[in-house]
């Protein structure tokens, strides 16, 4: 017997999704549609609104182990791309993985986990790529970067940043999501939290020396007879430049910011 | 002297060494240090030639006893010399780290006094890096030929990877441009590191905090284009140094005119060999995940790589025999030497092909580009539905598939106005 289909609302977060997860299986509903808790719902199924139940999620969490290594990966990573309709895409995942197990996460060809296991790449490529074009500045003492990724990476760049500045304060702003990890020395001493407006002051003399060198540095280690703009394109995409020191004026005090789109 | 010109002139004199990755050992950082690395490396930026730029890579001082022809800092050439003091260079490296500007330290050096001296200049520097400011970031170092063993010993201890240059591809050839530098005398400490290394893994093995001896291994680099050798000559003895002294990674160089010896080709007009130098990287490559050997890329009556296309796709022209090979049923190896397939299409091919067989509309999902490997496979005994080449139309396309990349710079457009001015 098929499924009721339902729209489902629930507050966005991951363990409002999984509490999802875990209502729609009780329920025997399948959705076809997730909304946010601002969304505008005007839909011809049936609204079922979902209360995040923290002990629901942890089961359904925990319920992934069937996946296998691969299979969890995803199913938990997938929340953090920008994947369209990733609820959905992540609902049929879910689906299929609880009917395969384990090996749910080798097989590759199938459409769903196709697109979720894109999706997961292009997240963890993007992490990969910030964890080298992230930059700091030195303002009095306290580490700051800002970057703007398409997909949430802040917490895959968690342990990398906080492994390797264990004595640093910083903070690293992600402005698409408005979220930003926070970080001091001492055990767990970390956060990602939501920020509304994050505005750093200019840059101090010893900050601008130090930019000055390594603009010097980045300008002289390349060699005139390979010059090879394309190639530098395709390693470092245009999207990252706008946030990196080497392209500053000399004269910029400001963070190296994300100009505003046109 | 400002520590800004310092920069200057040293990472100008440091950036021929083709040299600058990160990788190959993993080590997480620990609180009250500063700094870790990643088995992979990690870019931080990529300069304007689209080489990557990784670690901070300068020499110690430019100020050099030797007069190689091909190098850029021989005692003849008239350039302005400078030195770091190893505390400027530690503060230096720290401030760029802090700020993710870069993953570590490339320190190189020209050799002033003494090949012992350098090294002690250079120890020092890693030292104050490691002890003081108890970095743990990466850091690769060149060993000096000529320097004492205790001393080179000692260099490994702090650094991550070590490399010695074998700067030219035969001993006749270094004799002619390097004068002052003997094949034995780059041997040597080749042969010294590989065996500390070895040494050091066993004696992990025992106790866990041995002190670790280079754990990313060593590397090496030579020149490409400035003397006669075939691609043959260049890609056997890459393959002997991989399999006597387990380097990690050699890098070729294309020869950038530095100088107007007479024993070197003519700087005017001298275009470096970029294409050669990457056809050599790509053969490279075939050695160390692909499982080739060089004498089935190259032999006599074939001595270079041909420049219209890959070593693999030249390979698989000349052993057609092997073709076509059943995706569903290959192994591993035969999987690899279809040209288009990589080591992670391999690898995804193996694990999708347990859940069920696969069709050429599942390579296509799976990432695996079919622009060359539709003509070298078959899926469940059929080839691609529609595709029917001779060999010789075989060869004509797979020449025909890389010619927009290898072609000139586009023409630029005709500008009614620039004329007239």
């Amino acid at each position: 017997m098929s499924w009721t289909q339902i729209s489902c609302q629930y507050d966005g977060t991951y363990f409002g999704f999984l509490s999802c997860v875990f209502d729609c299986y009780v329920n025997r509903e399948e959705p076809v549609e997730f909304h946010g808790p601002e969304d505008l719902c005007c839909s011809l199924y049936p609204l079922r609104t979902v209360v995040t139940d923290e002990e629901h999620a942890r089961r359904v969490y925990r319920s992934f182990a069937k996946f296998g290594g691969e299979g969890r990966r995803l199913a938990v990573r997938t929340f953090l791309t920008c994947l369209p309709d990733k609820e959905l895409w992540l609902w049929r995942f879910l689906r299929l993985g609880y009917a395969q197990g384990a090996r749910v996460g080798q097989n590759l060809t199938d459409p769903t986990v196709d697109r979720v296991r894109k999706a997961v790449w292009h997240l963890e490529h993007e992490a990969h790529m910030y964890k080298g074009f992230t930059r700091f500045s030195d303002l009095d003492g306290v580490l700051v970067g800002e970057i703007e990724p398409k997909n949430r990476v802040l917490p895959l760049l968690q342990a990398h940043f906080c492994g390797r500045y264990p004595q640093e304060r910083f903070a690293l702003h992600d402005r698409t999501h408005h979220e930003a990890l926070f970080h001091q020395p001492g055990p767990n001493g970390w956060a990602i939290l939501p920020v509304e407006d994050f505005s750093p002051g200019p840059a101090g003399a010893e900050e601008l020396a130090c930019r000055k060198l390594w603009r010097t540095f980045y300008n002289t280690i390349a060699i005139e007879g390979r010059y090879n703009p394309k190639c530098r394109m395709t390693n470092m995409p245009k999207r990252y430049w706008a946030m990196m020191t080497e392209f500053q004026k000399d004269w910029d005090t400001a963070l190296p910011e994300v100009k505003p789109k046109a | 002297m400002e520590l800004l010109d310092k920069l200057n002139i040293l990472a100008d004199a440091a950036k021929y060494d083709a040299a600058c990755t990160s990788s190959g050992l993993d080590r997480s950082g620990r609180p009250g240090t500063i700094g870790s690395t990643i088995v992979a490396g990690c870019c931080h930026s990529f300069s304007a030639d689209g080489r990557c730029v990784t670690l901070l890579k300068v020499l110690q001082t430019n100020i050099c006893v030797y007069d190689c022809q091909y190098c850029v800092n021989r005692r003849s050439n008239d350039v302005p010399r400078a030195a770091f003091t190893p505390e400027e260079l530690c503060e230096l490296t720290i401030s760029f780290y802090r700020r993710n500007y870069i993953e570590g330290l490339f320190l190189s050096s020209a050799v002033i006094q003494s090949p012992d001296y350098t090294t002690e200049l250079m120890v020092r520097t890693l030292r104050i890096l490691r002890e003081k400011h108890r970095f743990g970031g990466y850091i690769h170092a060149k060993a000096i030929p000529g320097a004492d063993p205790l001393l080179t010993r000692r260099l490994g201890l702090l650094a991550d990877r070590m490399s010695v240059n074998i700067e030219l591809p035969s001993s006749p050839s270094l004799a002619l441009l390097a004068p002052d530098k003997k094949k034995e005398a780059i041997l040597t400490p080749m042969g010294q590191i590989r065996d500390g290394i070895s040494e050091s893994k066993r004696e992990i093995a025992v106790y866990r905090h041995a002190p670790r001896f280079a754990p990313a291994g060593q590397s090496t680099q030579m020149i490409v284009g400035a003397t006669p050798e075939t691609d043959r000559h260049i890609l056997t003895l890459t393959q002997a140094l991989y399999d006597r002294y387990q380097l990690k990674r050699v890098f070729y160089s294309a020869y950038m005119p530095v100088s107007s010896s007479p024993l070197l080709p003519v700087a005017e007009g001298f275009k470096p060999p970029l294409l050669r130098e990457h056809r050599l990287y790509q053969a490279d490559w075939l050695l160390r995940y692909y499982h080739f050997r060089a004498e089935e890329l190259l032999d006599e009556a074939q001595p270079d790589l041909d420049p219209r296309m890959d070593p693999k796709c030249c390979w698989a022209l000349r052993h057609l025999e092997f073709f076509p090979v059943e995706v569903n049923r290959a192994d591993y190896e035969a999987l690899l030497r279809v040209p288009g397939l990589g080591v992670r299409s391999a690898r995804r091919i193996l694990r999708a092909r347990r859940v069920g067989p696969l069709t050429f509309e599942g390579l296509k999902r799976l990432g695996v580009v079919l622009k060359r490997a539709q003509y070298f496979l078959t899926c469940s005994g059929r080839m691609m539905e529609g595709l029917r080449v001779s060999e010789d139309g075989l060869l004509r396309r797979m020449v025909a598939l890389e010619a927009p990349a290898l072609a000139e710079p586009m023409p630029e457009q005709l500008s009614l106005f620039d004329s007239a001015v």
